[in-house]
């Protein structure tokens, strides 16, 4: 079926998107949520479980302090109201990742409530409300064998490992969001950037959403101006920031081309492709298994004191717009210039290399310049290129000090991006430093003058502009590890 | 009766610790009896005669090594087959966990195996302790030593069983709406189901995780709570586990050995006063009340008005939370697989596995709590019992107000002859009638011999309030010391 | 009247992943009525104003500090596993996509 759909710009001006959105994050604790097994990455199969995270029968579990810390912290941050009493709760469903068969969850009373985060688009601040935030405890991994690829259709078995089994998982979910028109996809991204960023800035996880320890799930509907909000679909398996944009858009049009020709919105779950950027239709939501939820009778009540909470929040660090803020003033940037850093993913690293001895500027030439030129041609994020703030920092240091000029050091850094060791290091051994001794550069000098007599003769008559040639002639000679400047003086020197 | 699988395990641990005897030779004596006898009474559904005579013979060594060792060191002890044992089978009397070998221990039996208690194996049980006669076992019923053509009662019919038949001295049962207690009162044995949370659940294989609480079975009351002792304390592995000391029950039981009850005021309950119950039953229990009034006991009558309603709050809150506790077997991870023949899809196969693995009984309450549960129906049942068990719980509150413990008979009939009750399941459930309300509010509860109705046991519970249990085993051990111990005729 | 009929029965079989016969069904039909219907009296308490007893104990904020505890072997984990291939459990194929 070849539908053709209408253009973006054209169903925003006739419909009204509502959207809303459910973040999982996985804590960065050491251990699982309800039992002492490790979190950490990259294990074989089956070698981070134990009785209570393979739901062996008998086992109990016991609820991490860390864990519970590190919501209520999101929660704070998310400026929510903290439960003074609740519980956790058994959602009931058949899954074999799940190895009990049931999820601890919570449900009507979760441990956070009624917040908000503001975010920065276009220059202004949305305000996006936020439901709730609650914990619950990660799934298996199932591996689907015999399918075409890897893919659960046409698999003919499959094959599970419960090491992330029990991970604590983190759920944020925003209330609707009505009333941002065309921008819609944009408030989304930028809405989970800034979740991002806050939840980096507590410390609580490493919210990588390509290792998916930052999860989104999106809901949306539309609606005439003036009717009730239309009927929603939530869109899973969107996991870049940029999938988030298209997701949303990408849904809005599929939903207007569904509406004009007369039809009605399934409330349904959808997968999103990231390949060719659509979605496809997942299981209906109105079939969708009761899930029996009841109060978990292996674990008792939580109820945070007020001055347990006191304290969470009198340790929750400065806010990343507000320190956003903070820095620009600190660095003298305008708003478009600090919007550059912030959209490069290069506000941490920049502050931390001005920490290590850098100018603001020395900083932001090298972030935003030929390391950002690199990580965008290798399609990484900007943290990952392979240089460090420290690198950085020591690279500037050389330039200041005269070691290196503008192309040695990016000579340098192409070591340094390339895994070869620290700045010094790799100027050393590539015998990239300046040459300063003028034994040398005077031996050059006096080659250069020999072999280009004519020129030579030109200089001693006044004519000093034709000593470019004589430097260019020095500084081939040189590799390029000549001071240029200092080669003219000579030149200049030995020829009057 | 000079046998040594006569003695109660006081006498054994004295014997041991005047070395009389060693662990090594009363633990083969127990061994030989459930050899000689075992084969009609069928309370064992796993023998480990090898591990018994390892931890006897580890025993005896600490013994000659002149190390201290704790009040039960060398002496035998039966499992209720729910608890997980390491490296032992643990079916909870279930085919869908046939030949389970559990990788770790309970907690409960860690403290049993460091107080030196000998594990001679595990006992029977109906299929996930439901049910109140240990028919529904998979592996076959156990039979009344009183009377073999009679029920031994249940869930823990194994453990009760294998104390009446002389086969253990000690047993550990789990008690979720009686199955500890109940057992106890139809095979004229004692049985404790202490406070929730006193002892660890850690490893109990759940069957309702807000109910179930492991206790001690024996053939008398000081036996039940040198057991209690070894069994009862914090347990950092079950949230639910009460971070507090022990009452102090050994000590309590033998005050109460001294027979004088002077200052003890007793309730009963008017809402058990016999409606139900057999006439032999309540005869016998008043013959006991006599008994406790002339060892100084004041009797006070007590009402508890929504006790009535426990028994159908029992049966939606254990149902629900075992349709939960029950999900885990699926033939993915342990256990039974059904089906798996490379066509069928992985849901049919789960389906396959838990219809063959699960007997009708299990089968009944998965789905009676999965519709209890039920969004459309959570409210009027799930709900509402939760309510239930917060009136039931001031009942008692009130009730302990005016009086130190509740007396009442343990459960409305002696032990009925095998098949009277499967047919109609909720007969079976009114054997747990008066035994129920105890668990849903959480206190402790002792069933104690109180004479004999038609030649076969009744049994008196005593509940306490909770954290009480020393209480009980003063009333209890007084009792007893009026009435004496009940001896079934040798097994032909 | 009944409390549950047949096609009730048959959905909870299902969604408690239970091949029943249709022998069972109606066995089951007539002994769920006959509990149903007397579990009800439940309701006869109007309790508008009492609050639910999930746990009796009286316990709150039970807690466990993070600290990594020893893990089973995989040898012990998969032990008991009615299949396994390269150390994870096998199943057959899933028909349903996860929730």
């Amino acid at each position: 079926m070849t539908v053709t759909l209408p253009p973006y710009e054209d169903v925003v001006a006739r419909y009204e998107p509502v959207i809303g959105l459910e973040t999982h994050v996985e804590l960065g604790t050491n251990t699982k949520m309800f039992c002492g097994c490790p979190t950490d990455f990259g294990g074989q199969p089956n070698t981070r479980i134990c009785p209570v995270c393979l739901g062996l029968p008998g086992s109990l579990p016991v609820a991490n302090k860390a864990a519970i810390e590190a919501t209520i912290r999101i929660g704070l941050a998310l400026n929510c109201t903290i439960a003074t009493w609740c519980r956790f709760a058994r959602k009931n469903y058949f899954y074999p990742d799940m190895p009990k068969n049931y999820q601890i969850s919570q449900y009507d009373e979760p441990l956070c409530t009624d917040g908000w985060l503001d975010v920065e688009v276009d220059g202004e601040l949305v305000r996006i409300g936020i439901e709730r935030v609650h914990l619950e405890e990660d799934t298996g991994k199932t591996l689907h064998v015999g399918g075409a690829t890897g893919r659960i259709h046409g698999a003919t078995e499959s094959l599970v490992d419960y090491n992330r089994a029990g991970i604590p998982l983190v759920e944020i979910v925003t209330k609707p969001i009505p009333g941002t028109g065309a921008l819609a996809p944009v408030v989304a991204r930028a809405y989970v950037t800034e979740l991002r960023d806050v939840i980096r800035s507590l410390d609580v996880s490493d919210v990588r959403m390509e290792q998916g320890s930052l999860r989104c799930d999106v809901n949306t509907s539309l609606n005439l101006p003036g009717h009730e909000w239309g009927t929603r679909t939530e869109t899973k398996n969107v996991n870049s920031l940029r999938s988030v944009e298209r997701a949303v858009r990408s849904e809005i049009i599929r939903q207007a081309s569904v509406l004009d020709a007369g039809g009605r919105i399934v409330q349904e779950t959808r997968h999103f492709h990231e390949d060719t950027g659509d979605t496809t239709s997942g299981r209906s939501k109105e079939t969708a298994t009761d899930y029996r939820y009841f109060p978990e009778p292996d674990l008792v009540p939580l109820a945070p004191d007020a001055e347990w909470v006191s304290t969470l929040k009198a340790g929750l660090p400065e806010l990343p717009r507000l320190h956003r803020k903070r820095l620009q003033a600190e660095w003298g940037l305008s708003d478009l210039d600090m919007q550059s850093v912030v959209n490069a993913g290069a506000v941490e690293l920049i502050e931390q290399t001005i920490a290590a001895g850098t100018t603001p500027e020395g900083a932001r030439k090298w972030w935003l310049g030929e390391l950002a030129r690199r990580a965008n041609e290798a399609g990484i994020e900007l943290a990952a290129v392979g240089a460090t703030p420290a690198h950085v920092a020591e690279l500037q240091r050389l330039v200041d000090e005269g070691k290196l000029n503008d192309k040695l050091a990016r000579a340098v850094l192409e070591g340094v991006v390339a895994g070869e060791g620290a700045p010094t290091e790799i100027m050393t051994a590539r015998g990239l430093g300046v040459v300063s001794d003028t034994g040398a550069l005077t031996a050059a000098v006096d080659e250069a003058i020999a072999a280009n007599p004519d020129v030579a003769e030109k200089i001693r008559e006044g004519k000093v502009a034709a000593a470019g040639v004589l430097v260019g002639a020095v500084m081939k000679a040189t590799r390029g590890q000549a001071d240029a400047k200092t080669v003219r003086e000579l030149i200049i020197a030995r020829l009057s | 009766m000079s046998d040594v699988f006569h003695l109660t395990a006081t006498e054994i641990a004295a014997r041991d610790a005047s070395g009389d005897a060693s662990a090594t030779e009363i633990t083969q004596a127990h061994l030989d009896r459930i050899a000689a006898v075992d084969d009609r009474v069928h309370a064992f559904l796993h023998v480990d005669a090898e591990g018994a005579l390892a931890a006897a013979t580890a025993v005896d060594e600490r013994r000659a090594a002149g190390e201290e060792l704790g009040p039960l060191a060398g002496v035998p002890i039966a499992v209720k087959d729910i608890v997980a044992t390491k490296g032992v089978p643990s079916t909870a009397a279930s085919k869908i966990l046939e030949g389970w070998r559990p990788p770790y221990d309970a907690t409960i039996v860690t403290r049993m195996r460091e107080a030196g208690l000998v594990m001679l194996g595990k006992t029977n049980l109906d299929e996930f302790a439901m049910g109140s006669s240990t028919e529904y076992s998979a592996y076959g019923p156990t039979f009344n030593p009183w009377d073999l053509s009679r029920i031994p009662g249940g869930s823990g019919g194994g453990s009760a069983a294998a104390l009446a038949a002389y086969e253990a001295p000690l047993a550990v049962g789990t008690d979720t709406g009686g199955s500890i207690r109940q057992p106890a009162a139809v095979t004229g044995t004692v049985g404790a189901k202490p406070t929730y949370g006193g002892t660890s659940r850690y490893g109990l294989i759940a069957f309702s995780s807000s109910l179930d609480t492991p206790g001690p079975c024996a053939r008398t009351v000081e036996d039940a709570a040198l057991l209690h002792a070894v069994l009862a304390g914090h347990d950092p592995r079950d949230s639910t586990s009460i971070p507090q000391p022990v009452p102090d029950v050994v000590g309590a039981a033998r005050r109460g050995a001294s027979g004088d009850l002077t200052g003890v005021k007793l309730g009963l309950v008017r809402e058990f006063s016999g409606e139900g119950a057999e006439p032999g039953v309540m005869a016998a229990f008043h013959d006991a009340v006599d008994a406790l009034t002339k060892l100084g006991a004041e009797v006070v009558e007590v009402s508890c008005p929504h006790f009535e309603y426990a028994l159908p709050a029992y049966y939606l809150i254990a149902p629900s939370e075992c349709s939960s506790n029950l999900a885990r077997f699926d033939g993915v991870r342990y256990g039974l697989r059904v089906g798996d023949d490379g066509a069928k899809s992985l849901e049919e196969v789960m389906s396959l596995t838990r219809e063959s693995g699960f007997g009708p009984e299990v089968k009944r309450r998965i789905m009676i709590g999965t519709y209890a549960l039920s969004s459309g129906y959570y409210d009027a049942y799930y709900g509402q019992a939760q309510k239930v068990r917060t009136l039931i719980t001031r009942d008692f509150t009130s009730a302990f107000e005016q009086v130190d413990v509740l007396i009442s008979p343990t459960t409305p009939f002696v032990a009925f002859p095998l098949g009277a009750r499967t047919a109609d399941p909720y007969q079976m459930y009114l054997a747990d009638l008066y035994t129920i309300p105890v668990n849903l509010y959480g206190g402790p509860g002792i069933s104690v011999p109180c004479g004999l109705s038609e030649g076969l046991p009744v049994g008196l519970q005593i509940a306490a309030p909770t954290l009480a249990d020393d209480r009980m085993y003063r009333v209890a051990a007084a009792l007893e010391s009026a009435i004496g111990t009940l001896t079934p005729g040798e097994l032909s | 009247m009944a409390a549950i009929s047949r096609e009730e029965v048959a959905h909870l079989a299902r969604l408690s992943r239970l091949a029943v016969t249709d022998q069972e069904i109606d066995l089951f039909a007539g002994q769920l009525d006959v509990i149903l219907q007397a579990v009800a009296r439940v309701g006869e308490v109007v309790a508008e104003d009492i609050p639910p007893t999930s746990h009796s104990v009286p316990l709150t904020n039970v807690l466990r500090d993070d600290v990594v505890q020893p893990c089973l072997t995989p040898e012990e984990a998969l032990a008991g596993a009615p299949d396994a291939e390269e150390g994870r459990f096998r199943v057959p194929r899933i028909l349903e996509e996860e929730a």
